[in-house]
């Protein structure tokens, strides 16, 4: 079964008294659990959520199921999301993913056999001036050639 | 031609912190506007003819004359969700200036009456947020926010919440539901956030840069203020320039600037051997301009407006002659299906039609009569939904399929495009 850690757990309820109204802690707490439990949101999570923020667990799945940032199946230990927005098709952003994943072997939305990567095209980032560019869990990385982008991923531990 | 009255010491690092801000001229004019009264900066506001700059244009001192003439508490919100394909100044300006957001903020709140700020920023920002929430505490550290703001007798309390990845959560109404805890579906107005706003009191939504250019306006006067740009679109903007041009970036300039002048003057131009096919001046949402209409067009809610565009977000996507029209389109329609929420159907079901259609022409399937079809679908979905998210759809079609008509019949007769030679499936196996 899912829990979260003291520590998460004291987060969540720090979140719950953060706001004018407890929903609001509904994204902050899923983002919590997320990173919890190796960056997805299960069932299990949100009935879990449900239960320590006493919050309907529909409410939890209607946020953690509208947004793009909560990852509703396993992903890698590192998610390179590649930009394929306008600004960045226009500098070779759909090549670089698609380089990516190749180089990779693996499907976009899919995690590679050793666990330690998913690829995913994803909507405008905001690197727009700086394109093309991918977001590897938290970080952006930005003016990319697919040689640099592979010489960054081959270098995470 | 750049005129940095933002961004003029976003250079220095030191500017990022409450020290370097302060060192330069940071939070004096909080000093001055805690002593002025709150409706002789908003009628200052009002006077610069300061406009929206997330991509509306709305008279920012008019906004918030709308709010109610009591004591109702009321919020003040910053959008910081940036997501209109091609906008990434808000990021910048976050990142380099976190402080002058802030000052701009507690100004504001001071003026419209407000105790509590939020600043909505998308989920993705993660750098940017760690900068505002550094900001944030130094600032309260400082005695710059919280109880008795440098003895003013003002309280105002500022948090920093992050979305979690939604294009549409940049829409006001959406916001408000975002961060209200909900699914990020926009609302009917009226009531307008203004009166009914965030959990249903009076809310102003203003962006990054709006809250920010508050700071000059008060520090120089509006006078002063609309010496720069035009007489309907004052001041100075922050341009992200993007796409097929050598130099792309973050520009600030002033309104009305020749958009041939930020295309070539300051962005380089086009790679040798390339011709400027076409760009989009506000936003992926914005209608697409042809390079004669780039010769008109300047840098003005009024300029591009006459054109058929808008000015949007100041996202000035160019585009050079090795391009596919039809392929662009194709990425565009996949995100507006992608980020369309659902509430309405001529938006929900329209965007995806648009898709599927698009793409059915890249794939080789598409029939002449679908060109047609584009059209017709796109004329069904403006101005029929909650939210200004189907329109945004909708022009760039209607702007695409009428300015570049040829290489979507090209498309359909020969099955691959006109411009590159080869296929979608060639292109991006």
């Amino acid at each position: 079964m899912f829990q979260l850690s003291t520590e998460g757990l004291e987060k969540v309820k720090k979140e719950l008294k953060r706001y004018e109204t407890r929903e609001s802690a509904i994204i902050p707490s899923l983002f919590i659990a997320q990173e919890e439990n190796k960056g997805w949101i299960s069932e299990e999570v949100i009935h879990y959520l449900s239960n320590v923020m006493d919050i309907p667990a529909s409410r939890i799945a209607e946020v953690a199921t509208f947004y793009t940032m909560f990852n509703l199946k396993p992903v890698g230990k590192y998610h390179v999301q590649v930009c394929t927005n306008i600004s960045c098709c226009l500098n070779g952003g759909r090549e670089l993913a698609a380089h990516i994943a190749k180089e990779l072997k693996t499907d976009f939305g899919q995690m590679t056999e050793d666990g330690r990567f998913t690829v995913s095209k994803v909507e405008c980032l905001g690197s727009c001036s700086t394109a093309p560019m991918m977001q590897v869990n938290d970080t952006y990385h930005e003016n990319l050639t697919p040689e640099s982008a592979m010489n960054i991923l081959r270098g995470l531990k | 031609m750049e005129t940095k009255l933002l961004t003029e010491h976003y250079e220095k690092d030191e500017f990022r912190g409450l020290d370097g801000y302060k060192k330069n001229g940071g939070y004096e004019v909080l000093k001055k506007a805690l002593k002025m009264q709150p409706q002789q900066i908003i009628d200052e506001v009002k006077a610069s003819g300061l406009r929206g700059r997330g991509g509306a244009g709305f008279s920012t001192g008019t906004k918030w004359g709308f709010l109610p003439k009591n004591g109702e508490p009321r919020y003040l919100l910053c959008n910081a969700d940036e997501g209109e394909p091609g906008t990434c100044k808000d990021r910048v300006m976050m990142e380099r200036a976190p402080h002058q957001l802030i000052e701009g903020m507690i100004i504001s709140g001071f003026a419209i009456g407000s105790h509590k700020g939020y600043i909505y920023i998308r989920g993705e920002y993660f750098y940017p947020r760690r900068v505002l929430e550094q900001a944030v505490k130094e600032a309260y550290a400082a005695g710059l926010l919280g109880k008795n703001i440098l003895g003013s007798g003002f309280d105002f309390d500022l948090d920093v919440y992050s979305g979690a990845g939604a294009y549409i959560c940049g829409e006001e109404t959406a916001l408000i539901s975002s961060l209200e805890g909900k699914k990020g579906q926009p609302k009917l107005k009226p009531p307008f956030p203004a009166v009914q706003g965030y959990l249903r009191k009076p809310t102003i939504v203003n962006n990054v840069e709006t809250l920010a250019a508050v700071v000059p306006i008060i520090r120089d006067g509006a006078a002063a203020y609309k010496k720069f740009g035009t007489e309907k679109s004052p001041g100075t903007k922050l341009f992200s320039l993007s796409g097929n041009v050598v130099k792309p970036g973050n520009y600030e300039i002033p309104l009305g600037t020749p958009l041939k002048d930020l295309i070539f003057k300051i962005g380089g131009g086009m790679k040798p051997g390339r011709k400027l096919k076409a760009c989009i001046p506000g936003g992926s949402s914005a209608p697409v301009l042809t390079a004669e209409e780039v010769e008109k067009a300047n840098l003005d809610y009024e300029s591009i407006a006459s054109l058929g565009s808008m000015l949007g977000s100041g996202a000035v996507i160019v585009i050079d002659d090795s391009q596919c029209m039809v392929d662009l389109l194709g990425v565009l329609m996949h995100f507006y299906s992608h980020e369309s929420c659902g509430q309405c159907t001529p938006c929900r079901e329209g965007t995806g039609w648009l898709n599927k259609i698009v793409h059915s022409i890249l794939t080789g399937r598409g029939r002449l009569q679908d060109i047609d079809l584009l059209i017709k679908v796109a004329d069904n979905m403006k101005g029929r939904t909650i939210c200004a998210l189907s329109d945004a759809a909708a022009l760039p079609v209607l702007s695409f399929v009428s300015k570049f008509r040829d290489e979507f019949e090209y498309y359909v007769r020969e099955g691959r495009s006109k411009v590159k030679g080869t296929s979608y499936a060639e292109m991006h196996h």
